[in-house]
């Protein structure tokens, strides 16, 4: 089949981007759509143009990498699949296409569609985790957790961290993304102590980056390829609440002066 | 620059070595941690480990990653789950066993003394992970899962769905944000190690592009770390990850790190079969489907009827009728050759006629379709997306596919390479898996190493080592910028005609070719004779557009093609000297009557470490002799 691609080209972030136009033939319904893409670079270098910039490693939908905005969804028509994973059999000879960076004010663009998620790594280090050193647990089968309980951590802890959620997001929120890991660690024992804690830092930190709030609009959920629900939200958000009201810093480390 | 080998293995008898190295270790006064500086590269399950662990502690470190983030590396990608010695299950494992496995499963080409600390250790993995809140599959009861995995008669490997690799690197990666947060470690990602620098015959640091400005910088430290993956994209089409490299560990290289058997190269069996030349990259679909699938061709060649049409007698269940002791889980060397001899022979399904059938009809009738669900939901998803067949009703296809590299750097017992404060952990390293790695033994070495043994050895390097002495001032340092750039200038002046995708291939379909699930040595040497002409091309032919100060994804890969096609010729030659079989090392000419492997304990019990002499020079063969005094060297009976 035969496609018309209009991408957005933009050298670098301190550049103005424009939309692009190109003709893609001999497009297979096998081919992965980064294949489709990886067919076109190869033509364009031939040429002696640059290639289209976008970000990609495992081409497996688990690594987060890859993620763009394919005629306003993110990573595309097909739910529940990211983009290096949607094949050309759901796209017809004749479709044009536009192709964009995922967008947001927390999200710049580095080049063409590969942008800036750092953001993400630094709402985890805020708080995203069990403080355990290596090496001091107990035997791992001393702590029974309910098959239930570490299925629907399960489900939290299967976000990839792609950003889709913020790009479907008219507010360019990040609250999917959030709660998921609150929603990971919170549903396990090993996540208790620090519950409160967690809440309260990791918003504090999504405060400082530009994401935006959430108003409920969920949109996140429909853009997530790996189904991550609503549902966390509103248990972050509780989590939120009781933690707000309840915990405090302590006011120095304590212990022998 | 020459090394002599010494594994520094510790005396005394196996079950104590560890425990004897741990009191006899040097250790660095707490108060001292801060004012060593280490260098970890990369970021997966074993650099994730690494550098939590080594900032726990309370060193400086350092880390880099290619990505825009640590929790991308490649492990992420792992499926099917992690081995431990844990005997959770009551059905006679213990260390002893695990430690047996993986060096039959090695074909006995692994030192005996790190394959047992390996699995020593492997049952702190479990509880190190579950206490960082890694949702491992559970039972009714609340106790963990456990599923079984080629090459074992037991139930030992813990699973997070179809995930595993993705939760233990999010364990890791929290562990190492958390890290990033107190300011112990300092994470440079999207930096690619382009060079190793060696300083007074000790690893002192690195030469990184800033793969967004294309800046060159280089970083000092008192020891380097190298847990960069393994190389398997030598073949082009892999299951690796795109970015997967060799480019760090064959810097090192260059430098004076030995190079351990870098022909055992490991073919898995169940990955999704090529559909065409566009083809990027090959999808695994995890060997834990092998526990309710069954492996299945026509008795007759060219049979063209779709499988419901074809009844049972006339299919030929040929893992089962060839392995009936571990049937359909024989391990990955036996079955991957046994898909390519069955295909070879005119019976493999599919369009291209290189695939077999991986059938669940009979689980999905006894156990029901919401069971093996539960069990695969997300590799069946995974699968009807690719190939838009739906695997509930219709049997997978499956084909061999180049995955995982137990080749790599040669290190001795405490995960040093042959240059001094130059460690190299996780699958850049060649240690514990042989000639074969079992399933689910990748994740656990990595996180072996990372938080169990690296922790201890380098604090026995520093100990002997005082902080600080050079600085990014020194000559040496100023020599490795200026090599890299004019690398970097070499590649975008060249302008040829062919793409660096072209050239890859090219060299992929080489090895793939000659030195992939069965070897000889006329094939062989025509891929020696082969590589040097392909790489002599690329240095004339290759086109690299753009410019060196700007994210250039031509240019990150140009170099790494680079470096594939100088370890292509050594892993060709490393196959070609080696004149036995032994694991996933088939040379066609050394088998039994009945097909499989024959190894010569005689001539080939060793390791076979390569020193680099100089560009288009032939290497040095060293040998570290491998001695077996705890088990029987025996022939592999999967049977
Ligand atoms: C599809 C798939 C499924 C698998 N399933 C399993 C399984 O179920 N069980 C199992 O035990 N094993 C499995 N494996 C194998 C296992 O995943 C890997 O062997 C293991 O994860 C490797 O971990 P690592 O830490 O050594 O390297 P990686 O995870 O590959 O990490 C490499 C790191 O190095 C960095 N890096 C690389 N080169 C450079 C450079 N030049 N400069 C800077 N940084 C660099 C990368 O950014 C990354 O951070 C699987 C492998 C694949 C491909
Ligand atoms: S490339 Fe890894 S998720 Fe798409």
């Amino acid at each position: 089949m035969r496609l018309t691609l209009n991408i957005w080209r933009q050298k670098s972030a301190n550049e103005p981007g424009k939309m692009v136009k190109y003709d893609v033939p001999g497009v297979s319904e096998h081919m992965s759509f980064l294949e489709m893409l990886d067919v076109l670079n190869q033509r364009l270098i031939k040429q002696g143009d640059d290639p289209v910039v976008f970000e990609h490693d495992c081409r497996e939908g688990i690594c987060g990498c890859c993620g763009f905005m394919i005629d306003g969804v993110p990573h595309g028509p097909q739910r529940g699949t990211t983009v290096c994973q949607l094949h050309m059999r759901y796209f017809k000879d004749g479709d044009e296409l536009y192709l964009e960076p995922f967008r947001a004010e927390a999200f710049p663009v580095v080049k063409d569609l590969l942008i800036d998620r750092s953001a993400f790594d630094r709402i985890i280090a805020a708080g995203g985790y069990v403080s355990v050193n290596t090496g001091s647990p107990q035997d791992a089968n001393s702590l029974p957790i309910m098959k239930q309980c570490a299925d629907m951590s399960m489900d939290a802890a299967s976000c990839i961290g792609c950003g889709a959620c913020v790009a479907a997001c008219p507010n360019a929120s990040a609250m999917l993304f959030v709660s998921a890991k609150i929603s990971h660690l919170g549903l396990l024992p090993q996540g208790q102590p620090e519950r409160d804690r967690r809440a309260l830092r990791m918003l504090a930190q999504l405060q400082e980056e530009a994401f935006g709030a959430c108003t409920n609009y969920g949109e996140c959920e429909a853009a997530c390829p790996k189904g991550i629900k609503l549902e966390n939200i509103a248990r972050m958000n509780r989590d939120y609440l009781k933690a707000a009201l309840s915990y405090r810093e302590e006011a120095s480390a304590g212990g022998a002066a | 620059m020459s090394f002599t080998l010494d594994a520094r293995i510790p005396s005394g008898p196996l079950e104590n070595k560890w425990d004897k190295a741990k009191f006899d270790f040097k250790l660095v006064n707490p108060s001292n941690k801060r004012k060593y500086n280490i260098i970890c590269v990369g970021t997966g399950l074993a650099g994730g480990a690494a550098a939590a662990s080594l900032g726990e502690l309370g060193y400086n470190v350092k880390a880099f990653c290619y990505q825009d983030s640590p929790r991308r590396a490649h492990s992420i990608a792992a499926q099917g789950g992690i081995n431990a010695a844990k005997n959770y299950q009551n059905d006679g494992d213990s260390v002893q066993r695990l430690f047996y496995d993986t060096i039959k499963g090695g074909d006995f080409r692994a030192r005996e003394a790190n394959v047992y600390r390996l699995a020593q250790v492997s049952v702190n993995i479990i509880d190190q992970c579950v206490a960082q809140g890694v949702p491992f599959a559970r039972e009714y009861g609340g106790t963990l899962a456990n599923r079984s995995f080629g090459g074992a008669q037991v139930s030992r490997t813990f699973y997070a769905r179809g995930q595993t690799g993705q939760q233990l690197l999010l364990g890791a990666y929290q562990a190492l944000e958390r890290q990033i947060d107190a300011g112990s470690v300092k994470m440079y990602s999207r930096h690619e190690m382009l060079d190793l620098i060696v300083i007074d015959g000790r690893a002192r640091g690195i030469v990184v592009r800033d793969m967004v400005t294309g800046q060159l910088d280089v970083h000092i430290a008192d020891a380097v770390i190298l847990a960069t993956g393994g190389y398997g994209n030598v073949f082009y089409l892999s299951t690796n990850a795109k970015g997967c490299n060799t480019t760090a560990i064959w810097r090192a290289h260059k430098k004076g790190a030995g190079f351990a058997n870098p022909c055992f190269t490991q073919i898995h069996p169940t990955c999704i079969p090529v559909s065409g030349d566009y083809q990027s990259k090959l999808t695994l679909m995890s060997e834990s489907l092998r526990n309710d699938g069954r492996i299945w061709v026509p008795l007759k060649q060219g049979d063209t009827r779709t499988a419901d049409q074809i009844p049972e007698a006339e299919r030929d269940y040929y893992l089962e009728r060839m392995y009936p002791a571990y049937g359909n889980l024989a391990p990955r060397d036996i079955s991957s050759r046994a898909a390519k001899r069955v295909c070879d022979e005119g019976r493999g399904v599919g369009t291209s006629g290189r695939g077999v059938y991986l059938d669940f009809a009979e689980s999905i009738g006894r156990l029901g379709q919401v069971a093996i669900e539960q069990r695969y939901g997300n590799l069946f998803e995974m699968y009807e997306r690719i190939t838009g067949e739906n695997p509930y009703k219709v049997p997978m296809r499956i084909y061999p596919a180049s995955h995982y590299t137990m080749g790599g750097l040669w290190v001795d017992y405490h995960l040093q390479s042959t240059i001094p404060g130059l460690f190299v952990l996780g699958e850049a390293n060649f240690s514990d898996h042989g000639a074969n790695r079992l399933g689910a033994s990748a994740l656990m070495q990595g996180l072996a190493d990372g938080y169990f043994v690296i922790p201890f050895t380098m604090g026995n390097y520093l100990a002997q080592v005082k902080p600080g002495g050079v600085d990014e001032n020194h000559p040496a340092c100023a020599a490795a910028k200026r090599e890299v750039e004019e690398r970097t200038k070499t590649f975008l002046g060249i302008n040829g005609k062919k793409t660096v995708d072209e050239f890859h291939r090219e060299l992929g379909q080489v090895i793939w070719d000659e030195c992939g699930m069965g070897r000889n040595a006329k094939g062989l040497d025509h891929a020696l004779a082969r590589i040097p002409e392909i790489r002599e091309e690329f240095w004339k032919n290759v086109k690299v557009p753009g410019s060196g100060n700007e994210l250039n994804q031509e240019l990150e890969k140009v170099g790494r093609v680079a470096d594939f096609l100088e370890l292509g010729e050594l892993l060709v030659r490393d196959a070609r000297v080696r004149e036995e079989s032994c694991g996933a090392h088939f040379r066609e000419e050394y088998q039994t009557p009945e097909g499989e492997a024959l190894r010569d304990d005689q001539n080939f019990c060793h390791s076979a470490v390569w020193e680099y002499t100089g560009d288009n020079q032939e290497p040095v063969l060293h040998k570290e002799a491998l001695t077996f005094d705890n088990v029987h060297l025996q022939q592999r009976n999967y049977k």
